[in-house]
């Protein structure tokens, strides 16, 4: 279990997080949803020991991930940054490697169980027929997909995004979401800062809502995304419209004030 | 990377310096490399050593050029930009204005002494922020400090002869330099290199940008003194023994990084071997030139430098286009 456990957090001056507690169960996405400002990146960075809380604890299968090495810490827990740079012209499969450094020791080259976990990741994003070409000449559906290819190659045990679907069209973010969904089918506690809440209700299975700094609510979408809620807490207005599977999707119509 | 470079770079090093060992203003056949031959001190005493040098200098320039430019993910970045060997130089001058030049081993001592006095004031103007922007703003602030001091120390000169003798050293050559040099560069060159291979795994991270290197295990702080350290006691080592040389630490990257996977660390390697080739093979060619006076080897590599770097230029800016 990865758990925020009454987390504060203030960045120059201003606070950013205030008694914060969440649980990230493994083998379950949790989806983390919010305003702008909310506070859910900076929630994000917390979980995966970038930022130091100035109060409560990030803890990590029952003891503090600020007392773990950091190179344990990166076997375990996957980053996929919002802003992602790729500063040389390096290949698709160059960059998924970047995603064993934690695991590579000394000078070695890499082991089988690197390669194996690289084609692993290259295979499970679909870009067996990419992996020569430079990442910088990608587009930015494919350039996304080697992104998250990288981080899946460090096999963690927590895998948290921050918002993967930033720039995607409507079906490479249908890939990415599963492809993240296929990591915690594996057994991954995935989290994932979401801005789309038809995406977060259709496929989490826990969500956390922020507002200013504070979870607002959390549990399984349809008990979090209430009407209500919603218009509280992003001051618009949504229906539930039924969805020829049966199941129920939100749709936004208007705007409250 | 391409598996023939390593082994193409060795082998055409071995060639440069054993044509390195051949030239010069009195060439020396293959012959007289036997012990007891009356060219034999020159092999030894001189040739040797200034071979090995120009090996040291070269190495230890391209492959702190790959580190700086791997560690502040800019192609253009230069050995010299943390102002470290702007302060090497300023404590070189500062030797030769007191008149310790003539003294064998005193100018290199004093030109560390600079490298070390600019790397402190680094660490006291950046102190502990891990920020690459910080760190690198400091270093201008080094650098130029060092520079007016140069140029103070430059226009206090007693004689026109001290004032010349600082401008000619202050172009980087490896004229008459001894096994002493070698004595003094090899080790530290040795220090900073193993620094920054203990850095080349960060600086691979460091692709991935701060967030994602960070997230990767890797310790900024750590990394950023392995990197500062390592190119410090390199070109500490380098203009302590050589003077100053530029260029050659931004150029080899360059060359050398289309022929791997531009992965930071394997660049690293390569540009250390093709800055040693590079060197070597210039300082034989200034020695073996037909000029009156042997032609300044910082001279020459700012002269091949500077069309190498506007090519660089035009193909970023079509590139940019």
């Amino acid at each position: 279990m990865l758990a925020a456990d009454h987390l504060a957090l203030a960045l120059g001056g201003t606070p950013v997080l205030a008694d914060v507690s969440v649980a990230l169960p493994p083998g379950r996405v949790t989806a983390i949803i919010g305003p702008n400002g909310a506070g859910k990146s900076s929630l994000l960075a917390c979980l995966a020991g970038l930022s130091a809380p100035e109060a409560g604890q990030v803890m990590l299968d029952g003891r503090p991930l600020a007392a773990l090495p950091p190179a344990d810490r990166a076997r375990r827990i996957g980053f996929l940054p919002q802003v992602a740079e790729v500063n040389w012209e390096i290949d698709v499969a160059t960059l998924v490697a970047l995603g064993r450094l934690p695991h590579r020791r000394g000078w070695a080259g890499p082991s089988p169980a690197d390669a194996a976990a690289i084609a692993a990741a290259i295979a499970a994003t679909d870009l067996a027929g990419l992996a020569g070409r430079v990442v910088n000449s990608l587009s930015g559906g494919e350039r996304a997909r080697a992104l998250l290819a990288r981080v899946l190659a460090g096999q963690p045990h927590w895998l948290l995004a921050d918002e993967p679907l930033a720039n995607l069209d409507p079906a490479h973010q249908w890939d990415t979401l599963a492809c993240l969904r296929a990591a915690a089918a594996a057994g991954a506690g995935v989290a994932i800062v979401l801005h789309d809440l038809a995406h977060a209700a259709r496929i989490a299975d826990h969500l956390v809502l922020m507002a200013a700094g504070r979870v607002v609510a959390a549990g399984p979408p349809e008990t979090v995304l209430t009407p209500e809620r919603i218009a509280d807490v992003y001051g618009v207005t949504t229906a539930r419209v039924a969805l020829p599977d049966g199941s129920a999707g939100l749709v936004i119509t208007g705007r409250l004030g | 990377m391409k598996r023939w470079l390593i082994p193409a770079l060795l082998l055409a090093l071995l060639l440069a310096a054993g044509l390195s060992l051949l030239a010069g203003k009195v060439w020396i056949p293959p012959a007289a490399f036997v012990v007891g031959d009356e060219r034999w001190p020159i092999i030894a005493q001189l040739r040797l050593p200034r071979t090995l040098l120009a090996l040291l200098v070269g190495g230890g320039l391209g492959l702190a050029g790959a580190a700086m430019q791997a560690y502040l993910r800019n192609p253009l970045a230069d050995p010299g930009l943390f102002g470290v060997s702007a302060g090497a130089a300023l404590g070189a001058v500062l030797a030769i204005l007191l008149g310790f030049s003539a003294t064998p081993g005193v100018l290199s001592g004093w030109a560390l002494a600079g490298a070390a006095g600019a790397m402190a004031l680094l660490a006291l103007i950046a102190g502990q922020s891990a920020s690459i922007i910080v760190f690198t703003l400091a270093g201008v602030v080094v650098s130029s400090l060092a520079g007016a001091l140069t140029a103070l120390v430059i226009s206090l000169a007693p004689t026109p002869f001290a004032t010349g003798q600082i401008i000619t050293w202050l172009m980087g050559a490896l004229t008459d330099r001894s096994w002493n040099d070698v004595a003094v560069a090899a080790p530290l060159i040795a220090l900073g290199a193993g620094l920054i291979a203990a850095a080349a795994r960060g600086l691979d991270a460091l692709t991935l940008g701060e967030a994602a290197a960070r997230s990767l295990g890797i310790d900024p702080l750590r990394l950023q003194w392995l990197v500062v350290l390592g190119v410090g006691c390199i070109v500490g080592a380098v203009v302590a023994a050589a003077g100053v040389i530029g260029f050659v630490g931004l150029m080899v990257p360059h060359m050398v990084r289309p022929l791997t996977s531009r992965r930071p660390s394997a660049v690293l390697l390569p540009s250390a071997l093709a800055g040693a080739l590079l060197l070597c093979v210039a300082d034989a060619a200034v020695r073996a030139a037909p000029t009156v006076t042997e032609l300044r080897l910082g001279i020459a590599m700012s002269l091949i430098g500077a069309p190498f770097f506007l090519a660089l230029l035009l193909r970023l800016r079509r590139r940019l286009a």
